[in-house]
């Protein structure tokens, strides 16, 4: 705490109404301490960095930190970040989302950005559940599990985010949680330095909707069933399916390298410049021969 | 030597889509963002091939949700941006339009009209969409609306909805309907040293005094840029004058009259309309984009037969031009809305008319364009 608090008067609104709208107990906060410590660690100024938020718990993060920020509209976060980015290739651009934002509304957005393959880091929440909206569920509750729209156990099957992610075409993409929370600082450091699409999936509680109604307890019980329930990659590796049943995996899961959009782009630039100067060419070429007709028939 | 006169070298045989595109340049878009539907497709399809020779991008995103949510991200880092759709894909718009709304961030977003609803009819004329441009997007709100009846307006209307839109900070949207936008015409397209390119206000105070929403004197707010050491807050919801969220109703309503009073304190220079020989006229045709055409003929025709007739061409559709429709009516002018839909304008024009005058409307929704007869014929059968 007291070498974060540099961090905090460096990084945070001050002049925000504190304080925040999320509840106590809550993952984001974690999850946004981890994002200042690692892009403080890398070094980006402030000026440089964007941060695109959607719709949701999630979405207000932006609000309480001193960076250029963007709070857009439910599932298109991504589709924002694109335009900043395209337009001004210089920046960091962070797009902060949920998993109902980043996988039920915005899914189709989510997919397409992985496929694309533009320099953008998305940080996606998974706490299984609509929070702000007041406990729904998600693509990401698991299946059985109780939400006020599934009071009787949803009956439809979860999706997982990162597999998705590493299917649909991203370059980088990492799991992590709030309880093990220095292994997050990497791993969104690593993200942020990925010069490509990169997501990191972060399981976070929300014990205000999803574990009271499933029975999970409080923050510190859903943070335990996170450090009792993540297994590092490696050691995944070497386990049979039976034994990674209700466990997931942390740490880096995809981590390959594809030419970005940005420099299939430029590529396209100097084509059209060169098509460009051929034109001029044959124009003047052609007003010259112009002129040497009228010329001739005089 | 009649084949020594060589033609204008200038002039260009254009469609309306492509004129449009050229506009969007000249005017300093280097940004589009788009997805594939007839009837706008050509535009899409001209700048990709412009934009990348000019250090522009061009991207085709997953759909018209992601296009504008691009188009206005783009706008926010300093670059002018501008989408084109059609109904279907304007529908899927409106959700980020209303963004841009509220955030005051300045696009300009091209609606080929087609016939609807739904699907409807790809793609059949239709100036169905008029107003979805208005309302279409949630909540109170102002927007600009212009409509062009030429191929020559496409440009010089693009030119003027990025003016606008850079001005005012707020989204303008073109509306065209298919036919202007596929017609061929004869055009000479200005120099762009010869066009006037308007460009947001950039704030020049200091950074830590910068207020991004702060009401001035013209009512629009100076307009920091991504990146540029104007860090704040950007947002859909309902902000204060520093960009934050509130619930404050000292706060919520005069932000929200703000942005009423950023537009209708320059109607003056908003509303653009085209006056034909009104001044001696019984009948005035009040009609919009290619149904303009059809009514300038209609008049010249019926003057022929000697019934006075003018036209008000109304280039500006929202904010509706009163000021210039409300004259007619006092003067005692019997107007005639034509227009392919059941009637979207002249509601407007019959809540301006207050009874004053007859409005007689023709209205047309078979998917093809109002002939100059028809008009005629209207104006004939309703002189008995």
């Amino acid at each position: 705490m007291i070498e974060d608090r540099p961090l905090i008067y460096k990084y945070l609104r001050h002049d925000k109404k504190f304080p925040h709208v999320w509840c106590g107990g809550c993952g984001i906060g974690i999850l946004q301490g981890s994002l200042i410590r690692a892009i403080d660690h890398i070094g980006y100024t402030k000026d440089e960095v964007v941060l695109v938020s959607g719709i949701g718990c999630s979405g207000r993060l932006p609000v309480y930190v001193d960076f250029n920020t963007l709070h857009t509209t439910h599932g298109r976060a991504l589709t924002f970040a694109t335009g900043v980015k395209l337009a001004k290739p210089e920046l960091h651009v962070i797009v902060i989302m949920g998993d109902g934002d980043a996988t039920a509304i915005g899914g189709n957005h989510f997919i397409h950005a992985a496929r694309r393959n533009l320099d953008l880091t998305a940080i996606i929440v998974n706490n299984s559940i609509y929070g702000m909206t007041g406990g729904q569920y998600s693509p990401t509750t698991p299946y059985g599990q109780r939400a006020t729209t599934a009071i009787y156990g949803s009956v439809e099957h979860s999706f997982n985010i990162s597999q998705l992610a590493v299917c649909a075409g991203a370059i980088f993409v990492a799991r992590g949680t709030v309880y093990h929370v220095r292994q997050l600082d990497g791993l969104i450091e690593k993200a942020l330095l990925k010069g490509g699409f990169s997501v990191v999936e972060v399981i976070s509680q929300c014990h205000t909707h999803y574990g009271r109604l499933n029975k999970l307890g409080n923050q510190i019980e859903m943070m335990k069933w996170q450090r009792d329930s993540a297994v590092p990659v490696e050691k995944a590796r070497q386990m049979s399916p039976e034994e990674m049943k209700n466990k997931f995996e942390v740490g880096i899961l995809v981590d390959r390298e594809a030419p970005n959009y940005l420099e299939e782009y430029d590529k396209v630039r100097q084509k059209a410049k060169e098509a460009l100067s051929l034109q001029v060419e044959s124009k003047e070429e052609k007003e010259e021969s112009d002129r040497r007709e009228v010329l001739d028939r005089h | 030597m009649n084949n020594l006169k060589k033609p204008d070298p200038k002039a260009m045989l254009m469609q309306g889509n492509e004129a449009l595109a050229e506009g969007g340049l000249v005017a300093g878009c280097r940004f589009f963002a788009g997805y594939p539907i007839t009837p706008a497709s050509e535009i899409a399809e001209r700048l990709s091939y412009r934009l990348p020779q000019m250090d522009g991008t061009f991207i085709q995103m997953e759909d018209e949700i992601a296009s504008m949510g691009a188009v206005i991200g783009a706008s926010l880092a300093g670059v002018k941006s501008m989408t084109a759709t059609s109904g279907p894909g304007f529908s899927l718009m409106q959700e980020n339009l209303g963004f841009a709304c509220i955030a005051e961030v300045p696009c300009v977003v091209v609606n080929v009209m087609r016939g609807g609803p739904s699907t409807g009819l790809p793609t059949n004329p239709s100036q169905g969409d008029v107003m979805q441009a208005r309302w279409g997007t949630h909540g109170d709100h102002p927007i600009i609306c212009l409509c062009p009846s030429s191929v020559l307006e496409c440009f010089s209307l693009t030119v003027k909805a990025f003016n606008f839109s850079e001005k005012y900070r707020t989204p303008v949207i073109l509306l065209m309907d298919e036919v202007v936008a596929h017609m061929r015409e004869k055009v000479v397209l200005p120099e762009s040293n010869q066009v006037e390119v308007i460009d947001r206000v950039k704030p020049s105070v200091p950074p830590e005094w910068y207020l991004p929403y702060e009401d001035t004197s013209f009512g629009v707010p100076a307009m920091g840029i991504f990146g540029e050491g104007y860090r704040y807050h950007v947002t859909g919801l309902v902000h204060d004058i520093r960009g934050f969220p509130t619930l404050r109703q000292d706060e919520i309503e005069p932000f929200l009259l703000r942005l009423f009073r950023k537009i209708s304190t320059h109607f003056d220079d908003i509303q653009i309309v085209e006056s034909f020989l009104t001044e001696d006229a019984d009948w005035v045709i009040v009609a919009y984009g290619s149904v303009a055409r059809s009514a300038h003929r209609a008049m010249v025709e019926a003057r022929a037969q000697g019934i006075k007739v003018g036209l008000m061409k109304l280039i500006t559709l929202w904010p509706f031009p009163r000021r210039f429709v409300e004259p007619l009516s006092r003067a005692g002018k019997v107007l005639l809305v034509p227009e392919m839909n059941m009637g979207q304008i002249s509601r407007e024009v019959k809540r301006v008319n207050q009874g004053m005058t007859p409005v007689i409307t023709l209205n047309k929704i078979d998917g093809t364009l109002i002939t100059p007869k028809e008009i005629l014929e209207k104006i004939r059968e309703e002189k008995k």
